[in-house]
């Protein structure tokens, strides 16, 4: 065996062929240690950037005891998890209650899978993909790995045999059910642009049109954005877990590294939808301006390079959940469901059929492919996106109640209104 | 539909879910960036206590390190809360001091009467109020500790600088 590694390592090979099996194998292996531990490194400082950001947020300091300036923070926090008493309420459901933070927590990580995070590297032994498993399904895999996530919180709100905990892993259910459908209604303009649904063709077909998707199909982000954040249990759709009304939801039983388990995997579901957001809108490892990088395998540098960029990406994303969770309150329940159903859904079939009619005409005008076609789909979306924030958007968002009512009503609520304000006024109470 | 609900017009501004998101988002990042930080790192940075802070009590000594108290009995007289026991006792030359005298720092509830009754300014209250203990019995302060202490007395209220300038 060890003779046929180095028989491979000697050969000359195609730099642009795939590489052969061993070195393939090994080349693999080292990524997927390489990336797993990446990850969960990120996971961890990524609560530590989440507690500092809030702090500064509110102009304060945040953790800056641990290390210096609070940089072990996640080590004491994990050390503290870790020595902490396991404890196991006598009426729960003993198995379910053990396996679902883990079946929260494994989906998290498995998404990763597919995510190309750096250009295809042109070495010695041929070329090599910058993704663990570069698998044709594509993101059609992790539409169906992250709605597997849900499995884990419902269940951990059943199984806990709590009201709060029910109430917290119902509302998760529903809420995953009702956003996963514009979610993956939102990735169809992008399938419909790219034609494949693997990620590095959405990264080549944004490096072919010299231009992000997110100018290319900015509706397209807006709803995956919007959805992802729903898909992430973050605020402002943090309902399954809000505190004001279900102490913590689903995980108001667990402790420890169980606890520890959902925390890590809201992180890691985090770190999920902040790649697939900068790789299906953000060019991916595309570099910004310079097209060396897009000329199939490129050199060691230029994947380092690349990397970087898409590391870059995903952490401004992340900077963008956090900022956008310490900035915004919780949705109320109507409001959340009204939004996902009546505005996000719709909004994102008809965005489907613009598209679908947009890339029809443009196709049978003969157009090609590349920066004038994505100008005239730009410019289509900035009209879109216009007529979405400053005429559709006044009030019917995420005031159902308020819309609710007829003319006749409001009517007569303001004149009840006003007849208990001249009561008060005079003197006398409505009692 | 509910009797009473509260209808208000608003305007588009506030109706727009997307500006208030982006103006609510634009505040808070002014805030992240800026630099005004209030937290103040206690054991390293500690607040400027008022003059006037009514803290944990002291008892003054006289030169030869005896405490000031006569034991007249007005403070635990005036005291409201009734946290301060004093037991009398008179020496050979006819000078009384306090054979006990006691007072329940979790009986205290800091109005100051105790110093401001005290006709030979012994008993006071201090700028001071780091003062946790492990046990209930750790807050009754004898003498002995009311002498000790070394923290700065509180300054009373003066009706001729009434804001303390």
């Amino acid at each position: 065996m060890i003779f046929t590694v180095l028989a491979t390592l000697q050969a000359v090979v195609d730099r642009q062929q795939p590489a052969r099996f061993w070195p393939w194998l090994t080349i693999t292996v080292v990524k997927l240690l390489l990336v797993f531990t990446v990850y969960m490194l990120g996971v961890a400082y990524l609560t530590l950037a989440e507690r500092k950001i809030s702090a500064w947020i509110q102009r304060r300091l945040g953790p800056n005891r641990v290390g210096p300036r609070g940089l072990f923070q996640p080590l004491a926090d994990g050390l503290k998890n870790i020595m902490k008493e396991e404890t196991m309420p006598a009426h729960v459901n003993k198995a379910i209650f053990v396996i679902a933070p883990m079946l929260s927590f494994i989906p998290a990580l498995m998404v990763w899978a597919v995510i190309p995070f750096a250009a295809p590297w042109a070495s010695r032994w041929g070329r090599i993909e910058m993704v663990l498993a570069d698998v044709p399904i594509g993101f059609l895999y992790i539409l169906a790995i992250s709605s597997l996530g849900v499995y884990g919180i419902v269940l951990a709100g059943w199984s806990s045999n709590n009201k709060y905990a029910l109430l917290g892993g119902l509302r998760s259910s529903a809420q995953m059910v009702s956003y996963e459908i514009s979610l993956g209604m939102s990735l169809i303009p992008v399938l419909l642009l790219a034609g494949n649904v693997t990620l590095s063709a959405v990264v080549n077909q944004q490096a072919q049109f010299h231009m992000w998707n997110v100018l290319l199909l900015s509706v397209s982000f807006v709803t995956f954005l919007i959805s992802s954040f729903a898909e992430t249990n973050r605020l402002p759709f943090d309902l399954p877990e809000a505190e004001s009304e279900l102490i913590t939801g689903y995980h108001t039983e667990y402790s420890a590294m169980k606890f520890s388990l959902f925390f890590i995997a809201e992180y890691a579901n985090m770190v999920t939808a902040s790649a697939l957001i900068a790789t299906l809108f953000f060019g991916g490892w595309d570099i910004p301006f310079m097209s060396a990088d897009n000329a199939g395998a490129v050199s060691g540098l230029l994947v380092l390079l690349s990397a970087v960029i898409f590391i870059a990406k995903v952490l401004f994303f992340l900077f963008f959940f956090i900022w956008v969770r310490w900035t915004l309150p919780r949705f109320r329940y109507d409001q959340l469901m009204s939004l996902g159903w009546k505005v996000l859904l719709p909004l994102a079939i008809a965005y489907i059929i613009i598209v679908a009619s947009l890339i029809l005409a443009l196709d049978m005008a003969g157009m090609q492919r590349g920066f004038t076609y994505g100008l005239i789909l730009f410019a289509v979306n900035a009209v879109l996106l216009f007529i979405l924030f400053f005429v559709l958007d006044r009030g019917r968002i995420v005031s159902p109640a308020y819309r609710g009512a007829s003319v006749v009503e409001l009517a007569h609520l303001r004149g009840i209104t006003a007849a208990r304000a001249r009561l008060t006024s005079q003197g006398g109470g409505v009692h | 539909m509910a009797i009473g609900v509260k209808v208000v017009e608003r305007p588009i501004a506030q109706t727009s879910y997307v500006r208030a998101t982006l103006s609510g988002l634009a505040n808070t990042l002014r805030n992240l960036v800026g630099e005004h930080k209030v937290t103040m790192q206690y054991p390293e940075q500690k607040w400027d206590l008022s003059p006037r802070w009514r803290g944990t009590h002291r008892m003054l000594t006289t030169e030869d390190g005896k405490a000031k108290c006569v034991a007249c009995g007005l403070c635990p007289t005036v005291c409201p809360a009734n946290c301060i026991k004093l037991v009398p006792g008179e020496d050979e030359e006819g000078n009384r001091y306090p054979l006990v005298f006691e007072i329940d720092e979790f009986r205290c509830i800091f109005c100051g009467y105790c110093q401001e009754v005290c006709p030979e300014e012994a008993i006071h209250l201090g700028r001071h109020y780091e003062n946790s203990e492990y046990s209930r019995e750790g807050f009754v302060y004898d003498l002995e500790r009311l002498t000790a202490q070394t923290h700065p007395v509180t300054e009373m209220w003066d009706p001729a600088d009434p804001k303390g300038e």
